[in-house]
């Protein structure tokens, strides 16, 4: 369950991020997860939800922003939503194709309530 | 938490160490059964010192006004627009930097459990003996075993023991190359956590990843684990001794780690009986060319 250390790093961020803007506590955090990134945004979750008690995260709504995955085919320059690794260029059937997007794992922001 | 001496050694603890400095207690009890286990050394740990202080304020504030209106409590968005996996990436090209500089091939061994890595080791080890500098770092969960058996193959070597984690991140590899000190133009061969999954999305820093599938398994593990093909650059296929008493599809299993990884390069062999072998070596042979 890798999805542990994600949320650690996910942790860790926050905690950077709000001492250096003086914040005890986060309301939101926005995450960006590619939908090939190789993680399961339910265990993702709960990992959060287990590493983040009592720290700037406690509480704080988790908004998850699905990143579709595309890739481009090498064969014919064609760019296609990707629901997998393994599925061909639906232009010309060819299987050389590379991700251009999908694999990200990003904080994007936090919101945060300074009244 | 051991029940027989109360000694405590937490699950989830990552120690990195060398068999060598492995404690091993060994409990006799009164019905004549025996026991061993492991204590890490201090030396194999690092401490976290928590710098504690406490600040005092000694000033008042007297305000005296009133708010007659209302407030919007509307948050106030902070971009941070950060990788999650950054500072294992950073720290990654770290170790990458100093493997290059030293001209050391860096191994990153992915597979499930069982399917031959620390053999594939061994032997290597062992056919190589004399003709090239092989280190290594073992990843598990748990047990110096594997250490225990590289360094009888006769090969310098440290364990990392994640305790709960699931696959080594790039610094607990930092951590146990200080502990091996490669040499110069040498091997270092990174056996990860038997896991298909996890270690897909952490780099260690390696020159190149190797995943290793046994024809023990289904032909359709690279459809069903794709980001870990998908992220290799080499692909063993282990126990080719057996394709005559399986219904493996060779070809089959093949294609499909072309399907998600058209680049991967494949090396057939058997560890026990050592076919194919040779190509493995010379591949090993070729990259550590100067």
């Amino acid at each position: 369950m890798h999805e542990l250390s994600i949320a650690e790093q996910i942790l860790d961020i926050a905690n950077e991020y709000s001492e250096r803007e003086n914040v005890k506590a986060v309301q939101e955090i926005e995450l960006e997860i590619g939908s090939l990134s190789g993680i399961e945004v339910d265990a993702l979750t709960f990992a959060l939800d287990v590493v983040t008690k009592n720290t700037v995260l406690h509480n704080a709504k988790v908004t998850i922003i699905d990143v579709p995955a595309r890739a481009r085919c090498e064969s014919c320059s064609h760019e296609f939503l990707l629901e997998d690794f393994f599925s061909p260029c639906p232009e010309c059937g060819a299987f050389q194709t590379e991700t251009i997007q999908g694999q990200e794992l990003r904080v994007k922001s936090l919101i945060v309530n300074d009244g | 938490m051991c029940d027989t001496c109360g000694c405590t050694q937490p699950d989830d603890a990552v120690t990195i160490r060398k068999p060598e400095d492995a404690h091993i207690h060994e409990h006799t009890h009164a019905d004549g059964h025996s026991h061993t286990h492991e204590h890490p050394h201090a030396s194999g740990q690092d401490h976290t010192d928590p710098h504690a202080h406490d600040h005092s304020h000694d000033h008042d504030h007297t305000h005296d006004h009133s708010h007659p209106h209302t407030h919007d409590h509307e948050g106030r968005s902070i971009a941070v627009e950060t990788d999650i996996l950054q500072k294992n990436n950073l720290l990654a090209e770290r170790n990458r930097g100093y493997f290059e500089a030293k001209n050391i091939l860096a191994l990153n061994l992915v597979s499930s459990p069982g399917s031959g890595k620390t053999s594939l080791l061994e032997r290597t080890i062992r056919e190589l003996s004399g003709r090239m500098a092989i280190n290594v770092i073992e990843g598990d969960q748990q047990t110096m075993n594997d250490a225990n058996r590289i360094q009888a193959a006769g090969a310098p070597v440290v364990q990392v023991n994640t305790g709960n984690g699931c696959h080594l991140d790039s610094d607990m590899v930092h951590r146990a190359v200080k502990q091996l000190q490669p040499a110069d133009d040498s091997v270092l061969m990174i056996e990860n956590v038997g896991n298909l999954v996890c270690p897909s999305l952490f780099d260690l820093g390696e020159s190149q990843r190797v995943v290793i599938m046994s024809i023990t398994e289904g032909e359709d593990k690279p459809l069903k684990y794709p980001n870990m093909f998908r992220s290799s650059q080499v692909c063993i296929i282990n126990k080719m001794d057996l394709l005559p008493h399986l219904d493996f599809d060779l070809e089959k299993a093949k294609e499909y780690a072309l399907q998600v990884n058209h680049h991967l390069q494949f090396i057939e062999l058997s560890v026990k009986t050592g076919e194919g072998f040779d190509a493995w070596l010379q591949w090993l042979e070729q990259r550590t060319k100067k």
